[in-house]
């Protein structure tokens, strides 16, 4: 193909309103996992990063989970952009997440049946995880399959990090265990708080602290080498 | 009958409190609650929808779902939607006042996870309509009250010194760390 045939397969490529600037694949990849990071940065999907968040074994599950959910229905609305009508797009989108929940559900239930006992209804909640629907919206609906499914990808991963983070700090310091194998030997006093509820918006609360410490510090150095 | 009703109100109000036990509708917890009176009308449209979907749920789970158990969650999601549709719609025809007030508050109850919460639990324990309809009650009041005393609180932080690194939210969660703490010495309750 020559450049200027290029050039017209791309002018006739319709242009979305408020679609994202076009950059290579592993930019949108990479997005998701640290400059904006879902839990830490966004601040998106905060109810199961601290609801399951008490063993790491949890974390795991969860996590990829919605990676199943995000990337699946990310492809599917990115395939069907030109086809949902703007008026019920939300609606649509909606449809589409809970039909990949319910099989990722089933499928939890058939194959890890334990673990689906612990999530309990957390795995159906991920319908409304604002991760999914927001990824939808922003960026799935816009674009192509490719980058739609590069940038589920990146959000998915990056969710289940901060999940993994919090979790495994969580099951370490709580039960001094992580994946159910001893790591602190026999003589530790389990620290219990931290696998109840206050303990994962502690453990949430101090995750940010020390990010906002860490971005105070990086102004004051910048201001250092400004003076 | 009674004593069984007043158990599931008590103990979705105060033990399993949705927001600070059960770690439902977050999204809404730490965005909403700059101002008291946001915070706690939020949670009376949120405690008004969440008994509708109890008797909607109810509805559907006698009639429809229990030929077709793996739609649920397809189904619930469909019907909270058109539910929170048809609330906004039925406030911005009667209570216009309201509806300025809530702004943008409404339509987002439908993403709010207590509400999906509160249909597949209702299921998976089998309650009845009375039952449905006092569990969301409790469920609801348990988030206004939750929402309430948050947004107190961040209004008297508003006046306060707080170092740099707390500002944006890890004060706000260490604070509601604080409140769930709280909230935990209700489970001693349910067995005095």
């Amino acid at each position: 193909m020559t450049t200027e045939a290029l050039t017209t397969a791309e002018a006739a490529e319709p242009i979305v309103p408020g679609a994202p600037p076009p950059q290579p694949l592993w930019l949108d990849f990479w997005r998701g996992i640290a400059d904006d990071n879902p839990v830490m940065i966004q601040m998106l999907g905060l109810c199961p990063a601290m609801a399951i968040s008490n063993q790491l074994a949890n974390g795991l599950g969860m996590g990829a989970a919605t990676i199943f959910v995000l990337v699946c229905s990310s492809l599917l609305i990115s395939l069907l952009r030109s086809v949902i009508p703007t008026e019920v797009r939300l609606a649509t989108y909606i449809l589409i997440i809970a039909t990949f929940v319910t099989i990722s559900d089933l499928v939890m239930q058939a194959y890890f049946p334990l673990l689906s006992k612990t999530l309990g209804p957390f795995v159906p909640l991920i319908v409304v995880n604002c991760i999914i629907l927001g990824r939808a919206e922003a960026f799935a609906g816009k674009v192509k399959p490719m980058r739609a499914m590069a940038d589920a990808f990146g959000m998915g991963i990056g969710f289940t990090l901060a999940l993994c983070t919090i979790s495994a700090f969580r099951e370490l310091v709580g039960s001094g265990m992580l994946l159910g194998y001893s790591i602190f030997g026999p003589n530790y006093e389990p620290w219990v708080f931290m696998i109840m509820p206050p303990g994962g918006f502690l453990t949430m609360g101090l995750m940010f602290l020390v990010m906002g410490w860490w971005s105070e510090r990086k102004k004051a150095k910048l201001a250092g080498v400004a003076a | 009958m009674i004593a069984n009703l007043s158990w599931i109100f008590f103990s979705t109000l105060l033990i399993n409190n949705f927001t600070l036990a059960m770690f439902l509708g977050l999204c809404s917890f730490f965005g909403v609650t700059t101002k008291m009176d946001t915070g706690w009308r939020l949670g009376a449209a949120n405690t008004f929808v969440l008994v509708m979907t109890a008797v909607a749920v109810w509805v559907l789970n006698t009639f429809v779902l229990a030929q077709a158990p793996y739609l649920r969650t397809i189904a619930f999601i469909v019907v909270i939607a058109s539910l929170v549709q048809i609330v906004e719609m039925a406030i911005k025809k009667f209570l216009p006042v309201l509806f300025r007030e809530l702004g943008i508050y409404l339509p987002l109850i439908t993403t709010n996870c207590a509400i999906l919460y509160l249909a597949l639990t209702q299921t998976t324990r089998g309650y009845g309509l009375v039952e449905g309809i006092v569990y969301a009650l409790g469920g609801g009041l348990g988030l206004t009250l939750a929402l309430t005393l948050m947004a107190s609180i961040r209004e008297r932080l508003d006046v306060a010194d707080v170092p740099a690194m707390a500002k944006k939210m890890g004060l706000v969660l260490i604070i509601a760390s604080c409140m769930s703490m709280a909230f935990m010495g209700f489970a001693g309750m349910g067995s005095g």
